[in-house]
């Protein structure tokens, strides 16, 4: 059936089967920064952002049902710069191979977005449902923490410091 | 206009022991990584397999004819097909072959019986639902030491009655080998002369890697120009070129493999598997490319297990503590097909590491192979070829002869460690240990964690009934496979290559063998050439996974990319700097025998201020050479090492156990690792956090389990479980430096360590916290009911 | 994996989705917020013929309280009640389980009434429902209908909605501010079924005595139970470590929980008893009785 999926602030028209996973309706559009990684709902490496704050597991959700909904994959999180969770990111080595990264970056957006100032065992509570084989999340913490006081900054500020 | 030398003095020479951030990073923050399923080729199709639902059967017959009806399929391969290319079996890693699809029989459950091939995913998975194959159940051998009693069935009846295998006599048609490394005699005698001896079964549970990103391959033959492009999530890729022309009889100059972007592989993708043949056999026979990504089921159900070692060990002692003789025996559970990624020679890996830390006078150590139905593999999962084993297996003694003497665990320890003035040490099992100071690295643990206090507590807590544990773990590991007079697997020895092209503007490309999965080569490898030529970090790129450009290697895995082509780099880079040094003096205008290296230039000798930078010399080796000498300023380097290298650590690990659940909550983990030299410590740092993990993994969470059918009980992420943010401990990390006096810059690699020397500290601690209930032994991994069942059959009860 | 192809539909009103799954019957599944059944297709477990995708129905995804009764309609999400200070801070129960449900990306799409739907015996939300004595609304053809929990709660995986029904909203008791409870779980990890959960709640009268508990346990028989027996010795009594024992020990009584990898039969009764012990303190402790 054709669909509309609005990714990234672009309108993608689609011709997808009922049963196409949004994770594969994104990647067939070509933004491959949404991974795939298990079958059963629990790694949380195809996370995407729903109406701009929702995460959800964009392998268990049909694209049918997203339509009407605006959609963030990693690809949408920088603008002329950074966003602050990618600069903290590599700032705080919070990444190895990578795979994991754009869901648990999205995941830690819609966190911030609720939470501004998260302790450690917020961050990490929030942050369950993706996982990590490479970190030991320790690093990943740390980059939620640095994104957190970035972006609590006055716009500006962190240019000055 | 002629071209002018650029900004000679380099700005940010950034070499051994910066933490500089990761070069690699920059593409994988924005999702514009390349991994395997990301590539997409023009005409491409899929292919999806089908699966054996038993763990042994025999196919009476599979039928394809409802699934080439399913609309995008385009064909349907089996194990027929493939003996028509002569790819039905195909040679394993450790001299055994396999079945690339199920031949006659299947014999584990998944095992792949069929592939689909066809214009879409859907169509793909569709097809392969539809493949009816006719089964016939046969009696499945699950438990390994029952898989060679008389009455077993025959698993490989390919070597039915075949009793010479690749590494000697089998004794059972389920038997693989025997393998033994010491004297049992003399060994024999130690023990039956000691005033202690204790003896303990432990298993290290059959686990799997399970990086994020799963296995896949594109097969890419092209009709037009004969050559085969093979994308694969390969840690090897040039190991897999050769053994593909192999296999495949394609020259291997018409073979390139591409190992693009790799999410995470902990020796999960190292070996050749039945999915990658199918295709490539399908690219050939179809002449599209085809694209094969296994779904996790697949992977944690068919692809390279790690582990499965049933191992008991007998420690004699004197009255005193000093360890006087080791024997162990194991048995080891391989599966279907020996498909273990050991070099040729060790068909137990380095499992003779197993005297660890300690100074054994004696020890003797045999390993028996079994076939099973189950998956095959043996990988070396974030481990060198069964280092982990050997290293739980001792550190995990080491506690029970502490308990055994009523002897604190660290004391027992700092009087049988190696002595510094004992390296190199030759161990009772054949190694030679590099370096070590493991009571000074110990010490810097206990101190971190303030040992006393806690033996305090736990003693005034055990009075109160509360129960507390402390874990130690003092282990050595063994790296860097390796020195070619010993190491290789399948005749291809154990090197690594490194090749350096400087640029005349001064920037530089640096290609290996290895292909990093998150280990940050690009950045590593990068410092290695900044440090030793004097070139700005940011101006040398760093390129591996392509067979046609990068130089031959071995690959990534066993923690051999720092002992092995870190030391390719750092040599390649010395070679070009004696050019350099002939240039330099060609430059400034004095003998080579005037020029000296120092701080990061040339200069004349005892002429301050005279000095030419390495930028200048690689602009002249294209600009302004010595009359007659060849220009350019490049090499390839291959570094055969001269030993393995043995970083060690000193692991303490303090739990605390809920009575009524038998919960154990990790309240501290201290991790003081000694790797030698360190490039980056940032990247160290978060090597061990990762390895940390999955060691916390290993000990209390992930597991391989089967049921007496052979149904595989850990098939997809919600049964197999690895561990979230919220699981997983907080990790306090430090180090000692001893530097390998062997390896070029002193490095001995540290991405394993913390795998391997963590488990024993966990479930150290867990014992320790239930010892005075009489609990000497617990196995991996140490869930809430075992520990309960300790606590209840103690008459210990809460809510 | 790749689930069977299916038709989709998306209706826009409860009476057009309810209209389809007469029409479809057994064939059809509802789709709300999927994270049960979608893995299941991938997984071939479930190959319904029809989707009828309830997420465009409008009006369905309030949470507000309406005679005494919470209503939570068929579109709140998981997180929803997660993030909803009024309910964290009055709902102690239905505070307690919503952090524990599935994990927390899951939760921002998951429901609350398609888990009491799905029915899975070691889901978190039937023991909730049982404990808080909740109703379920259920929506036919031919009318309204509404059902105490326990009549909903048939079986492993089966509710008492019949062909051509749609659950619309479950019912909870607003809680006074002498009421409490509490869920306990224990999981192995974020994500996985509950190896055995309980869910208590109760209501102390003014001279410090059980007015009114329930309880429920999830993960430990073919559905979630009611601790019938339990709740009896405790209603009307001053609560003390006696009484709860003996409570507690009643949820081992009735559980009937399968071995599996999370636990053998006997450890899964016996986390029962522990956890049901657990929620009670814990429900005391928060109304300032420590015991």
């Amino acid at each position: 059936m054709q669909i509309t999926l609005n990714i990234n602030g672009q309108d993608k028209k689609m011709d997808v089967e009922p049963r196409t996973l949004l994770a594969h309706a994104i990647r067939d559009a070509g933004l491959t920064g949404t991974h795939i990684g298990c079958d059963s709902s629990s790694c949380g490496v195809c996370t995407v952002l729903l109406d701009g704050n929702i995460p959800v597991k964009s392998c268990t959700m049909f694209a049918v049902s997203a339509e009407g909904h605006p959609i963030t994959t990693v690809e949408g999180l920088a603008g002329s710069n950074l966003h602050p969770i990618q600069q903290a990111f590599h700032d705080q080595h919070g990444l190895q191979c990578g795979y994991c990264t754009p869901g648990m970056m999205l995941s830690s957006v819609a966190l911030l977005e609720r939470n501004p100032n998260p302790s450690e065992d917020e961050i990490r509570f929030a942050l369950s449902g993706n996982l990590c084989r490479c970190t030991g999340y320790q690093n990943i913490v740390k980059a939620v923490q640095q994104a957190a006081q970035a972006m609590n900054q006055p716009a500006g500020a962190a240019a000055d410091d | 206009m002629a071209i002018e030398s650029p900004n000679l003095e380099p700005k940010g020479i950034q070499g051994l022991g910066k933490a500089i951030k990761r070069k690699e990073d920059s593409r994988f923050i924005v999702g514009k990584g390349n991994y395997l399923d990301d590539i997409n080729l023009p005409g491409m199709m899929h292919m999806a397999l089908v699966h054996s639902p038993y763990a042994h059967a025999k196919i009476n017959g599979i039928d394809s004819s409802e699934a080439l009806k399913v609309p995008g399929v385009k064909a349907v391969i089996t194990s027929k097909e493939l003996a028509g290319a002569g790819l039905a079996w195909v040679p394993t890693l450790a001299g055994d072959k396999q079945m690339v699809l199920a031949d006659g029989k299947v014999l584990y459950q998944w095992q792949e019986v069929a592939a689909v091939f066809a214009d879409t995913r859907q169509a793909a998975a569709d097809g392969a639902a539809a493949v009816q194959v006719d089964y016939e159940p046969l009696q499945a051998v699950v438990d390994p030491y029952k898989a060679t009693d008389a009455d077993a069935p025959v698993l490989r009846e390919d070597i039915k009655d075949k009793m010479e295998g690749a590494h000697g006599p089998r004794r059972h048609n389920n038997h693989i080998w025997t393998w033994d490394v010491g004297s049992k005699d003399e060994t024999d005698q130690a023990l039956a002369s000691s005033e202690i001896r204790v003896k303990q079964h432990m298993v290290y549970p059959r686990s799997h890697p399970a990086p994020l990103e799963p296995c896949g391959c594109i097969g890419d033959m092209s009709k037009a120009t004969g050559r085969l492009t093979v994308y694969m999530t390969s840690q090897a890729p040039h190991a897999i070129r050769t053994v593909l022309s192999l296999v495949t009889g394609i020259p291997e100059n018409n073979i390139r493999v591409i190992s693009p972007d790799i999410g995470g592989g902990f020796g999960n993708k190292v070996p050749v598997y039945p999915g990658y043949v199918c295709a490539i056999v399908g690219s050939i026979v179809l002449g599209v490319p085809v694209k094969w990504v296994e779904t996790r089921t697949e992977n944690l159900t068919t692809t390279g297990f790690a582990r499965d070692f049933h191992m008991d060990i007998e420690i004699g002692a004197t009255k005193e503590g000093k360890v006087t003789a080791m024997k162990v025996y194991t048995l080891a559970d391989h599966g279907a097909f020996d498909a273990a990624a050991d070099p040729s020679k060790y068909p137990a890996g380095l499992f003779s590491i197993c005297t660890g830390s300690y100074d054994f006078p004696k020890a003797y150590a045999e390993v028996d192979a079994v076939y099973t139905n189950k998956a095959p593999g043996g990988v070396a999962y974030r481990c060198s070829f069964r280092v982990t084993e050997a290293s739980y297996l001792i550190e995990r003694s080491m506690d029970v002869l502490a308990h055994e003497l009523k002897m604190d665990p660290a004391e027992l320890r700092i009087k049988n460690f190696i002595q510094p003035a004992q390296f190199p040490y030759p161990s009772a099992l054949g190694w030679t240990y590099d370096s070590g100071d493991y009571e000074k690295t110990l010490k810097v643990a206990l101190d971190k964690l303030g040992y006393e206090e806690l033996r305090k507590e736990q003693a005034e807590k055990r009075a109160k009934g509360e129960l507390m544990g402390i874990g130690i773990s003092t282990f050595t590991e063994i790296v860097g496979a390796g020195p070619s007079k010993d190491f290789d697997i399948l005749g291809l020895k154990m090197f690594d290559g490194a090749e350096i092209r400087v640029h005349p503007s001064g920037s530089a490309i640096v290609r290996a063998g290895t292909r990093h999965q998150g280990q940050g080569h690009e950045t590593t490898w990068a410092q290695i050439v900044s440090e030793e030529l004097g070139l700005d970090v940011d101006k040398i790129i760093v390129e591996e996974g392509d067979t046609d450009t990068a130089p031959y290697g071995l690959g990534t895995y066993a923690s051999r990319s720092t002992p092995v082509a870190g030391g390719a780099m750092a040599l390649g880079a010395r070679r070009i700097r004696e050019k350099a040094k002939k240039i330099a003096a060609h430059l400034l205008e004095v003998g080579e025998a005037d020029v000296e290296w120092a701080d990061k230039k040339f200069s004349v000798k005892g002429v301050p201020g005279k000095s030419v930078t390495m930028s200048q010399v690689a602009f002249a080796a294209y600009t302004n050479l010595p009359q007659g000498m060849e220009p350019g300023l490049e090499t390839t380097y291959y570094y055969d090492p001269p030993n393995l290298t043995f970083p060690n650590g000193a692991y303490v690990c303090v739990v605390d156990v809920d009575k009524g659940t038998g919960e154990v909550k990790v309240r501290r983990f201290v991790a003081i690792d000694d790797c030698g030299t360190i490039i980056n410590p940032m990247i160290v740092e978060g090597q061990v956090h990762g390895g940390l993990t999955e060691g916390f993994a290993m000990a209390f969470m992930q597991e391989i389990a089967f049921d007496a059918e052979g149904n595989n009980l850990s098939s997809n992420f919600t049964d197999y479980l690895l561990p979230t943010s919220l699981e997983t401990p907080k990790w306090e990390t430090g180090h000692t430096v001893t530097p390998s006096p062997h390896h070029p810059i002193g490095a001995k690699g540290v991405g394993e360590s913390p795998t391997v020397g963590s488990p024993a500290a966990f479930v150290n601690a867990v014992v320790d916290a239930l010892a005075h209930l009489g609990v000497r032994h617990l196995d991996m991994p140490v869930t809430r009911e075992k520990v309960w069942k300790v606590l209840r059959g103690a008459g210990i009860d809460a809510f | 994996m790749i689930p069977g192809a299916f038709d989709y539909h998306r209706p826009s009103s409860v009476e057009e989705a309810v209209a389809l799954m007469g029409q479809y019957g057994l064939e059809a599944r509802i789709l709300a917020g999927g994270q049960s059944l979608i893995p299941a297709m991938r997984y071939r477990l479930a190959q319904p013929a029809v989707l009828v995708d309830i997420n465009k129905l409008p009006n369905l995804a309030y949470l507000s309280e309406e005679n005494g009764m919470l209503r939570v309609g068929a579109l709140v999400r998981d997180t929803d009640v997660e993030f909803h200070q009024d309910i964290q801070s009055r709902y102690h129960l239905i505070a307690d389980v919503s952090q524990v449900v599935a994990d927390p990306i899951v939760r921002y799409r998951g429901t609350v009434v398609g888990s009491l739907c799905h029915n899975d015996p070691s889901g978190d939300w039937a023991a909730t429902a049982i404990a808080a004595r909740a109703q379920m609304v259920i929506r036919g053809q031919g009318g309204e209908r509404t059902e105490a929990i326990d009549d909903f709660i048939v079986d492993s995986f089966t509710t008492s909605i019949q062909e051509g029904e749609m659950a619309v909203e479950a019912r909870f008791p607003v809680p006074n501010t002498r009421t409490s409870g509490a869920y306990e779980k224990i999981e192995r990890k974020v994500g996985d079924y509950a190896t055995a959960a309980a869910a208590v709640q109760l209501e102390l009268a003014q001279d410090g005595t059980i007015k009114e508990i329930g309880i429920g346990v999830t993960a430990v028989a073919l559905k979630a139970l009611r601790v019938a027996e339990g709740e009896k010795l405790l209603r009307g009594q001053k609560p003390t470590r006696d009484l709860i024992r003996a409570a507690a020990e009643e949820a081992a009584k009735i559980a009937d929980p399968n071995p599996d990898a999370r636990g053998s039969k006997e450890y899964k009764k016996d986390m029962a008893r522990v956890l049901v012990g657990r929620g009670l303190v814990k429900a005391l402790g928060r109304l300032g009785v420590k015991i």
